[in-house]
């Protein structure tokens, strides 16, 4: 695994690379105005750190902040207190070398599938037929040789979700922002695409936030799940993941024995936060 | 109607599937030949109906014209020209100022929407006078132009880029509003700079807007055209028609009118074989307003 990163990256740029890719959450807290006027806390004192090359999952329930976090990573947003470091640098504006990927999709439905692998490069000035180049080899990378010219609505959701995976990844990012990438899919090609996100992941290696409403999923593929409470957001308990990497197929894990272990714990935190959001919400609606 | 379910029996009872094609094919040939069928029957109500009750003398051809007389005054106008040069240059001028007029418009529109629907800013300051703009019968502006730029070329330009301009701005406008804001933060992510968002993300996304506006808004260029030779001119369709009008010759007024919509129904074809070619990229969703 180690040695595969050496090919990709020479020595020396791997090691500023590794110290720039760790992200430090302190006391970040997000305030709104609602349109009423009054101030909503969607996130108050929310503080974790994810370490260069780890894969860290956000579990919550529904309301609880964990978009609004990774739009202040991004540097789409500001916190109103607190700070985000990546690379011990405070985030201000869009941080370079972030990639993001959204729920729904982020394709352009005018440009081409290559078309939409391009514009990482094509953003920062790499020339056209270089970009070219590193495109078509994500592409086969995810297996859509072949697909270059078709549009984004002539794809099934999977290749969309490819699309956009070689679409964040072609600019090999430090740090890979996805906020819950597979939710829409059904649960077969679920699976088959988180195990393929682990193993374009192991190739680059870039520290990952990775949001999902699916316990089974983020144990599956985290080193570390961090568990938030809702409404205001904040960190309830954070858990490190001791399963042997590579993991292979994710399917698979679920069987483990040390994968229950870990789900049952978690699920015993995150189960109260869930009840407790789901009767504010119910009870809000009825 | 009995025929036609006799043509739908028939392939179960072969059942192959070549003969259910073709049968199927037939039937989309039937439904094209009714259609057609009635719209030649359609015509000729309005038209022979239009003949027969002027030459019957229960509606008087004086005032509202008859077809024969429109088609002999429509050879008539391309033989001998009218008392301002050929019909054909007249026609000529007033595609020119149609077309300068629409594009002035249609580029200013798409620029001030553009810039206006990125920035709140502008959009608040402007916005009211925009407004106050649009209440304007835009109309009336003609005879503005009229008096300040002569009867030339130039004040049926200005007329019709006014009245297109409205229609493509606030297209145009809404269009960048609408942008995925999804799309928006991807792009943003991924390091674009303001001018390559407004390229490959804005404008491409405005564009299925504009375009709509565009079928339109050519109308309206023609009809500012007119408007202003109708105000003052020294050639033109308008100028045409206006002197009809002073001679009791509604059979001028009806040919030049259909001269006229030749014009648009043309501009209106080269305009949807532009927008075939820029927003290729859409699903194809034919729509019963598509096929109209």
């Amino acid at each position: 695994m180690a040695s595969r990163n050496d090919v990709a990256v020479s020595p020396g740029s791997e090691k500023i690379g590794r110290d720039s890719a760790r992200v430090e959450i302190s006391g970040l807290t997000k305030r709104f105005l609602t349109p009423a006027g009054e101030v909503f806390t969607a996130l108050e004192d929310v503080s974790f750190t994810v370490e260069p090359g780890q894969f860290c999952a956000v579990v919550g329930p529904t309301g609880c902040g964990k978009s609004t976090t990774l739009s202040m990573v991004s540097g789409l947003d500001r916190p109103s207190e607190g700070s985000v470091k990546v690379g011990g640098r405070e985030v201000e504006g869009v941080t370079d070398g972030v990639s993001f990927m959204f729920q729904t999709d982020a394709l352009l439905p005018w440009k081409s599938v290559l078309g939409n692998v391009l514009m990482g490069p094509v953003f920062r000035g790499v020339p056209k037929p270089q970009a070219q180049a590193s495109a078509r080899d994500w592409l086969r990378r995810v297996g859509l040789t072949g697909f270059e010219d078709r549009y984004p609505h002539q794809l099934s959701g999977g290749m969309r979700k490819r699309v956009a995976m070689a679409a964040a990844l072609i600019n090999e990012p430090k740090i890979l922002i996805m906020d819950e990438p597979f939710g829409a899919l059904d649960v077969q090609t679920k699976a088959i695409m988180s195990t393929e996100l682990l193993g374009l992941w192991e190739q680059i290696r870039p520290s990952v936030i990775f949001i999902t409403h699916d316990l089974d999923e983020a144990v599956a593929l985290a080193d570390r799940v961090v568990v938030m409470t809702s409404s205001p957001g904040s960190v309830k308990a954070v858990f490190d993941i001791d399963l042997p990497r590579p993991r292979g197929a994710v399917q698979e894990i679920r069987f483990q024995p040390r994968f229950i272990e870990l789900q049952h714990q978690i699920w015993e935190t995150l189960r109260e936060e869930v009840e407790r959001a789901y009767a504010r919400t119910a009870g809000g609606t009825a | 109607m009995t025929t036609t379910s006799a043509v739908s029996t028939r392939p179960v009872k072969d059942g192959t599937p070549s003969t259910a094609a073709d049968a199927a094919k037939r039937a989309a040939r039937r439904r094209t030949a009714q259609v057609w069928a009635a719209r030649v029957a359609l015509a000729a109500v309005v038209i022979g109906g239009w003949q027969a009750f002027t030459t019957w003398g229960i509606v008087d051809p004086f005032f509202f014209g008859q077809p024969s007389g429109i088609a002999k005054r429509l050879v008539d106008l391309f033989q001998n020209g009218t008392e301002f040069g050929s019909f054909y240059a007249n026609i000529w001028t007033t595609i020119q100022e149609a077309l300068a007029g629409f594009a002035l418009g249609a580029i200013t529109g798409v620029v001030f929407g553009v810039t206006l629907g990125q920035s709140r800013f502008l959009a608040d300051v402007l916005g009211p006078y925009i407004k106050m703009v649009n209440a304007i019968p835009r109309i009336v502006l003609g005879s503005i132009f009229i008096v300040a730029f002569g009867i030339g070329v130039l004040p049926k330009i200005l007329l019709a880029a006014v009245l297109v301009f409205f229609i493509v701005f606030f297209n145009a406008f809404q269009g960048v509003r609408e942008v995925d804001r999804n799309i928006l933060a991807n792009a943003k992510v991924l390091g674009a700079s303001q001018t390559q968002i407004t390229r490959h993300v804005i404008v491409p996304s405005a564009l299925t807007w504009i375009i709509a506006s565009l079928h339109s808004a050519f109308g309206f260029a023609i009809v500012g055209a007119l408007v202003g030779e109708v105000l003052g001119a020294q050639s033109g369709l308008g100028l045409v028609i206006k002197t009809a009008q002073n001679n009791f010759d509604p059979n001028g007024v009806f040919a030049t009118m259909l001269i006229i919509s030749v014009i648009v129904l043309g501009a209106e074809w080269l305009i949807g074989k532009l927008e075939h070619r820029l927003l290729s990229w859409r699903p194809p969703a034919p729509t019963e307003a598509n096929s109209l």
